[in-house]
């Protein structure tokens, strides 16, 4: 691997879309209520500023690299892979109504909708079933993916990961993005957060926080492009001299194995170190018993 | 009081420091002092009153003039009155009188008037300050020294917030600190060595003379032992305390000349003195002793060979001739280094004597006791030599050759993981539904929701991306909205641990808020110790504090309003908790009024009370 390639201006974007339907079908319902406010936004609209984006990546710089991930509400896949189209089909086909780029993503999305659908047919037919997207896997996805190209292929890009992301956290996935958001840090991959739901999420505040990304909430919507190539578009080492918003507060507070509620305060075992809201005798998880303190050093010493 | 007390005394005064003194009387009374020369025609009459004096210093006892200095202050210059007495006795009695007096007023604060109606309204007895001199000075000294509390004494106590009494009460700790610090430091052993001791020969006759001060005869009782032995065995019951140092002094000197010839010859004719010469077997035994300690592993026997005082050209130059040590003798000769290393190991013991140096049986007898209780103290030889074994066995240890230790744990075993990793799903849904049910409708059917996402996405598909993406307006609002969030002071706040807020303040500010900050806090603590309030004393108390806490709300409010409009954001920033800190000392002040007058109005005819 001598030979690789490296760069410091050449990125691998993974972007996260949050595909939803609950979230934005809850977006349609208000946007019929109330008359086109600039903080809702419709998915078709989302669309139209997203793709764009994703197109300006790729035109900052020739080598650049855009990976989209679907984040629906039953699964999430690769929905676009910049460095196929190149390989394969280079620019051919395609109507001509709108870039290339666009008419694959809109494609591959449609498919990935119905698959969505079908997967999740059985299930609870609510929407509060799903409200919360796939954002643990999509995380996954991304990190395995940028694992991928840094171990394999010619060049080595920077990369980095923007969740763009409009459904509520589900606290029910709290140990899988915790997860994912560590081994981010690990492999130094920065998590950017651009948020388009109505409400803070507070995994992505702390994923940014923790591996070094930008966190927006950005509160013009129907400006979404403007924020997104402003924010998000710049390459990392570019980023060092320029100056992005930063965290005013970082919601740090967890959510406890037991009831998967967001507490401010919880017991902690202390053997694996999870988090339960009440007290226990014995740990769930690991099964340690929490003895009372004081018979502890006592029957230590006589087993010896 | 016993009625005025009135001091009277023959003294010189100086008009400055080097001038000669003018003679006269000098008379003091309670409030004031005044000065009358011998020479009627002198005109450094003086009439001061003593309100004007701010502080006193004293010449030491036994230094050459016996001098009292009253300070007083002139245009923010400090002067002084200085007045020579004729003896230390006289000058100390007036030194006494005049911190008493001083002691008064300040206790009484500028205005002493004032502060007896107040202590008259307070229902609680008045106790007089009946305060040493000692801890007026004290106080006085501590004032002196920190200008923060002068500040604050100077706001609360002058302004009659605060009695001196409770002022100081919160601050005792301060005071005995400061009472601990002049303790005395006990003095160890010099570090110079004994070698000291030297003959000073006249040179014409052949006497030589020894010197020994108490502190020599310390020490040598600390380093030789076998002197002390003799010491305590012999005087006064076989010799007196001169004869057994002059013997001691012969020994040492037959020691130095290195005549051995004539020391043998000696030794074998006064037992007493070939105690002196031989070998130190109290010292020995020490030794043993320390060496059985040693850490086994260390191969002493190994090292022996590698001082090279044993080759030719090596060893150490003392006093002009070249040390070998040769152990046939039967006299051993003392080495430099053994002399180096006993008196290292005795500075370092430190010395545990709390009896004067002086008597110098005394001294002897209480080493002996010391000695005793160190020995009594020490592990008998049986537990140091099994200890010894434990440790060697310790040491030699080959790991190899055992088993790998095995220590105690249980191993973490999760039972299910899908527990761990997975969610229990009814639980969170019923999470989702109490947190997120506000803001997102629930009744839309996924069916819907699927059809309308997919419909979104046709219609992007047919009718193509919008052009413009972004409408120019809305770009130019959500560029300047970005800028204008990013250049706020908000976002740089607190950001660089470099930077203080603080330190960018202007200082008048900065001070200010030091100043209200600190008589805050005072003010609340004795507002927050007040209660519950069970006597009239405190509520008078409660009152004037409250009082005092209102002024400063509304200073602090006042500040704040008049900073310059760069910093109101950060002075408000730090003035907030001081309000708040307020805000609840007066909240909890109407409570309990409420309260008081709720249940004062209940008394009359509430019947509970009359059954």
């Amino acid at each position: 691997m001598a030979s690789k390639l490296y760069t410091d201006d050449v990125s691998l974007v993974v972007v996260l879309l949050d595909v939803n339907p609950f979230f934005w079908g809850g977006a349609l319902k208000k946007t019929t209520t109330t008359t086109n406010s600039p903080s809702v936004l419709s998915f078709s609209n989302f669309l139209n500023h997203v793709l764009p984006f994703l197109n300006s990546i790729l035109l900052l710089n020739q080598l650049n690299q855009v990976v989209v991930i679907a984040c629906g509400a039953n699964t999430c896949g690769y929905i676009y892979d910049s460095s196929e189209t190149k390989t394969s089909e280079a620019g051919v086909g395609g109507s001509g109504r709108m870039p290339d780029l666009c008419e694959r993503v809109l494609g591959s999305l449609e498919e990935f909708v119905v698959n969505d659908q079908r997967t999740g047919w059985g299930a609870d037919p609510t929407a509060a079933n799903a409200a919360s997207g796939m954002l643990s896997g999509s995380l996954s996805l991304a990190l395995c993916y940028i694992q991928r190209v840094l171990r394999g292929g010619l060049l080595h890009p920077q990369p980095r990961i923007l969740c763009v992301q409009g459904s509520p956290d589900g606290p029910e996935q709290y140990v899988a993005v915790m997860n994912s958001i560590f081994s981010a840090q690990r492999s130094m991959v920065p998590i950017d957060s651009c948020v388009i739901g109505v409400q803070h999420s507070a995994f992505l505040q702390q994923a940014s926080y923790i591996t070094g990304g930008v966190y927006l909430k950005p509160q013009q919507l129907d400006g979404l492009f403007q924020y997104l190539s402003m924010v998000f578009a710049t390459d990392l080492h570019s980023r060092n001299f320029i100056q992005l918003p930063k965290p005013v507060g970082v919601d740090f507070r967890a959510s406890c194995f037991c009831h998967k509620k967001t507490i401010d305060m919880g017991y902690v075992c202390s053997v694996c170190l999870s988090i339960f809201c009440k007290q226990h005798k014995k740990c769930s998880t690991c099964g340690s018993e929490f003895n009372q303190p004081h018979l502890v050093p006592i029957s230590t010493s006589e087993q010896k | 009081m016993a009625g005025q007390m009135v001091i009277n005394k023959r003294v010189k005064y100086r008009p400055s420091v080097k001038e000669a003194g003018i003679p006269g009387v000098l008379l003091m009374t309670e409030d004031k002092f005044t000065f009358t020369p011998n020479d009627p025609r002198s005109l450094a009459r003086l009439e001061v009153d003593f309100r004007s004096i701010k502080g006193h210093m004293v010449s030491k006892d036994g230094s050459k003039d016996a001098l009292l200095n009253l300070k007083y202050d002139i245009e923010g210059k400090s002067r002084g009155y200085i007045f020579e007495f004729d003896n230390f006795p006289d000058r100390n009695a007036c030194r006494d009188f005049v911190g008493k007096i001083l002691g008064k007023i300040q206790a009484m604060g500028s205005s002493g008037q004032n502060a007896q109606t107040v202590s008259a309204k307070s229902a609680a007895p008045v106790r007089g300050e009946q305060l040493s001199t000692k801890e007026m000075e004290r106080r006085m000294k501590l004032l002196r020294e920190d200008s923060e509390l002068q500040k604050l004494h100077k706001q609360l106590v002058m302004s009659n917030v605060l009695t001196e009494a409770e002022f100081w009460s919160t601050r005792k700790d301060l005071l005995e600190a400061d009472a601990q610090r002049t303790s005395k430091q006990r003095s160890g052993f010099k570090s110079a060595m004994l070698a000291d001791v030297r003959p000073l020969t006249d040179g014409r006759s052949n006497k030589v003379t020894f010197s020994l001060t108490p502190e020599i005869i310390h020490q040598i009782f600390s380093e030789k032992p076998a002197v002390h032995q003799a010491f305590l065995s012999s005087v006064p019951s076989r010799m007196t305390e001169k004869d057994f140092w002059t013997k001691y002094c012969r020994a040492e000197y037959l020691r130095k000349t290195r005549n051995r010839m004539a020391a043998e010859a000696e030794a074998a004719e006064d037992e007493e003195l070939a105690v002196f010469l031989k070998h130190d077997d109290i010292l020995a035994n020490e030794i043993r002793r320390k060496v059985r300690r040693v850490d086994p592993s260390l191969d002493m026997a190994a090292d022996l060979g590698d001082d090279y005082m044993h080759l030719p050209d090596h060893g150490i130059l003392r006093d002009g001739n070249k040390e070998t040590s040769d152990l046939e003798n039967e006299i051993p000769v003392r080495t430099f280094a053994h002399d180096i290393n006993r008196h290292a190991a005795v500075v370092l013991e430190g010395r545990a004597l709390d009896v004067e140096l002086g008597d110098t049986r005394t001294v002897a007898e209480e080493l002996a006791r010391s000695k005793q209780a160190e020995l009594a103290t020490e592990t008998s030889d049986e537990n140091i030599d099994r200890e010894r074994l434990e440790r060697v066995y310790r040491m030699t240890e080959i790991d190899d050759l055992h088993d790998p230790q095995k220590l105690p744990f249980a191993p973490l075993c999760i039972k299910d993981p899908r527990e761990y990793f997975d969610s229990q799903q009814a639980n969170a849904l019923k999470a989702l539904r109490d947190t997120g049910s506000g803001t997102k409708p629930i009744n839309l059917s996924a069916e819907e929701a699927y059809n309308f996402v997919m419909d979104q996405i046709s219609e992007v598909l047919s009718s193509g991306l919008s052009d413009p993406v972004v409408q120019p307006e809305t770009a130019l609002k959500v560029l300047n909205g970005l800028s204008q969030q990013l250049s706020s002071t908000k976002y740089h706040f607190g950001k660089n641990p470099q930077e203080s807020i603080f330190d960018g303040l202007p200082r008048k500010d900065k001070d200010e808020l030091l100043h209200h900050w600190s008589s805050i806090q005072e003010l609340l603590r004795h507002f927050w110790s007040s209660y519950p309030i069970t006597t009239a004393y405190l509520y008078n108390k409660v009152l004037r504090l409250k009082d005092a806490m209102t002024d400063i709300y509304h200073k602090l409010q006042k500040l704040k309003d008049s900073a310059q409009s760069d910093f109101r954001h950060q002075i408000s920033l730090l003035v907030q908790p001081m309000l708040q800190a307020l805000d609840a000392a007066f909240a909890h002040y109407d409570m309990e009024q409420l309260k008081n007058s709720n249940k004062s109005r209940n008394t009359p005819n509430g019947f509970v009370q009359q059954a």
